[in-house]
């Protein structure tokens, strides 16, 4: 164990397996000889060349589109896309193209892939560089979607992503990038994709997150401790495929739900699973379940209207005091 | 003077082109058939009259190539090597279908053949292209990639952003562009700045060429070409083929927009009895050898039908399947 920021656990895993499997090849948007926008590929350049390690035109729908080539033709692609923003532009090459070709082609070939993106908001960049839509990728069967919340994960994460043999797309927080943590050293840290994790134990309500409001929830958890309130947090780690049983099996033993996403309300992932939620365990919920999103508003720049946008650990709280308060 | 056959094949290869061209051609004329039956349904776009860019273009590539299509690629999946019965199957929806009845008229695929897939998003194969290229560089595979478009597809940000990147990593792409004028309805004229689409790789420093569709070995001298210069080269090379579709876009449409003279005109330049006219003269095949080939592609044909129809529909659960690996 070391500990280390989310970011330089993402470097690591991505050394780790390019050390271990040559077919793995890195390219996106200054990710080579600028080390990254994120500095999440610093390093990889000077040590393994850029034959592995390339940087591309500005094309994000060729950023994908190629490396769904490059799967087909037996490599492992990393693409980077700058942020999560960008990926609109190759919704293409992602929904069209590498969602379907395993399953329109009958079988026959295999997309080993990740597609690396940051995003998510808070640092004042306007509307059109502060989205979260995982919801977006989640909606699409085919793809596997993973947003780690802690650097231990970050790395056991993309490493698994980056041995599975499907599509992955791979959701980084660009406010996690400096947070700090224990991290295995082990080359075999693996962190199962499809699996949940719950990092706090709790019986009065179940708090159901992931990447940055993950952490968030945590922090929320412990203040509500002090007011007797005891939270069980699920990280879901991995919002496609979906480990409906972890937070199900929750809520039905605290009876309790609130779910926590960053991402715009209105068909986001909290309401996928509020529906789950109440589609399984309505006969023992003591309280409907919440959920706290992002405001269903394009990003204002202002940091004091910005704020409000973006779920605050105070929301959650008062969220969890509320549904203390109701009894059905 | 027109150079004659046997300088440029054996006649072995010649009758092969031949062979394939009118096979390609009864396949899609049954194809139509059966979609009137209501055999075949949703988008069938049919190839005939272009026949002579698959075969010339295809007869050109080595085994190991890879190639990858749009949607009106049934000919070119054909020519590649891919069994007729299994492409009817697929096109009848069938569980023997060559992509178990999932892909359709648009998405057939076959790695064995170095067949890629045929994709229905206009230019959606062009990024394709580019990263099986650079998976067979980078694994130092003695290999190109064919990849086929219509003129369509080159008003598509993905044309100049492959063109670009294929250039820029010294890809080995061909790019070969069927031009037969219309993208649906929309005659190249009224779409493109610039029609003549061989001109528009000079932006990217990409040597290319024009050659006459209709004329099935000026489609293999000029693939041929292409085809080693890209190797030796390593880097993309264009052929722009001027060709003509017999048919409307799709069976859903009935080409109004094309004058009956410009219709005539073209089909009076068809590729497969002009072909045969020089193969006659050049004393390559008889009358009869034709009406032999003829008869053994219906045959093929009918057999791919039949095939098709006692063919079973896929299980209720295939549709949870090949989704993940």
């Amino acid at each position: 164990m070391a500990e280390m920021t989310y970011r330089d656990a993402l470097n690591a895993a991505l050394k780790e397996e390019m050390r271990r499997d040559p077919s793995i090849v890195l390219w996106g948007e200054d990710v080579a000889l600028y080390e990254g926008s994120f500095k999440v590929t610093r390093g990889l350049l000077a040590e393994f060349g850029d034959e592995r390690v390339k940087d591309t035109p500005i094309s994000e729908n060729t950023i994908i589109g190629a490396a769904v080539g490059a799967a087909m033709g037996g490599l492992r692609p990393v693409a980077e896309l700058m942020t999560v923003n960008f990926a609109l532009l190759a919704m293409d090459q992602l929904i069209n193209h590498m969602a379907k070709i395993r399953s329109m082609f009958g079988g026959q070939v295999n997309l080993p892939m990740v597609v690396r993106m940051p995003g998510g908001g808070g640092s004042q960049l306007g509307a059109q560089h502060s989205q979260s839509l995982e919801s977006y990728f989640m909606h699409c069967p085919g793809i596997y979607v993973v947003a780690p919340a802690t650097p231990a994960d970050a790395k056991g994460l993309l490493k698994a992503s980056i041995r599975n043999d499907n599509p992955v797309v791979f959701l980084e927080h660009e406010l996690l990038y400096n947070s700090k943590g224990e991290v295995p050293s082990d080359g075999e840290h693996l962190v199962p994709l499809g699996k949940a994790a719950v990092p706090r134990q709790g019986t009065d309500v179940t708090i159901i997150a992931y990447s940055r409001m993950s952490v968030l929830s945590l922090q929320a958890a412990q203040m509500l401790e002090k007011d007797g309130i005891s939270c069980e947090v699920v990280d879901l780690r991995s919002l496609a495929p979906l480990d409906t049983e972890t937070f199900l099996e929750s809520a039905r033993k605290t009876s309790r739900a609130v779910v926590v996403s960053e991402c715009w309300k209105t068909c986001g992932v909290g309401s996928e699973i509020a529906s789950l939620v109440f589609e399984n365990c309505f006969d023992i919920l003591s309280a409907p379940v919440k959920r706290i999103s992002g405001l269903d508003v394009p990003m204002p720049y202002s940091r004091k209207i910005e704020k409000l946008c973006i779920p605050q650990v105070e929301d959650i709280v008062a969220a969890v005091r509320d549904l203390m308060r109701q009894e059905y | 003077m027109e150079s004659r056959l046997r300088a440029i094949l054996p006649d072995h290869d010649l009758l092969k082109l031949h062979r394939q061209m009118v096979l390609c051609r009864e396949f899609e004329e049954s194809c139509a058939e059966q979609y009137t039956k209501g055999n075949i349904t949703g988008f069938l776009h049919l190839y005939s009259g272009q026949e002579a860019v698959a075969a010339g273009a295809t007869h050109a590539l080595h085994r190991d190539d890879y190639v990858v299509s749009a949607y009106r690629e049934h000919a070119q999946a054909i020519v590649r090597g891919a069994d007729p019965k299994r492409v009817m199957a697929e096109l009848f929806g069938k569980a023997t279908g060559i992509c178990k009845g999932k892909g359709g008229s648009m998405h057939l695929f076959d790695p064995e053949l170095g067949f890629m897939g045929g994709y229905a998003i206009v230019g959606g194969q062009f990024p394709i292209a580019v990263g099986l290229a650079f998976a067979s560089k980078y694994r130092k595979e003695d290999r190109i990639t064919a990849c086929f478009f219509g003129d369509g597809a080159t008003n598509q940000g993905n044309f100049h952003e492959g063109l670009n990147w294929a250039r820029l990593w010294e890809l080995p792409v061909l790019f070969i562009c069927e031009n037969n004028f219309y993208g649906i309805g929309t005659d190249v004229q009224r779409s493109s700045a610039l029609p003549s689409i061989h001109k528009r790789t000079c932006g990217y420093d990409i040597p290319s060429a024009r050659v006459d569709g209709m004329d099935v070995m000026a489609v293999f001298e000029a693939v041929k070409w292409g085809a080693e210069w890209v190797r030796q080269h390593f880097r993309p090379y264009l052929v722009e083929a001027i060709t003509y579709r017999f048919r409307g876009h799709s069976m859903a449409d009935p080409g109004k927009y094309r004058p009956a003279a410009e219709v005539e005109l073209w089909k009076a330049r068809d590729p497969i009895p002009s072909f045969e006219r020089r193969l006659i003269d050049e004393g390559i095949m008889t009358r009869e050898d034709l009406d032999a080939v003829a008869a053994k592609a219906r045959e093929t044909v009918v057999e791919a039908v039949k095939f098709a129809e006692e063919s079973p529909w896929p299980e209720d659960e295939e549709v949870y399947h090949d989704i993940f690996i």
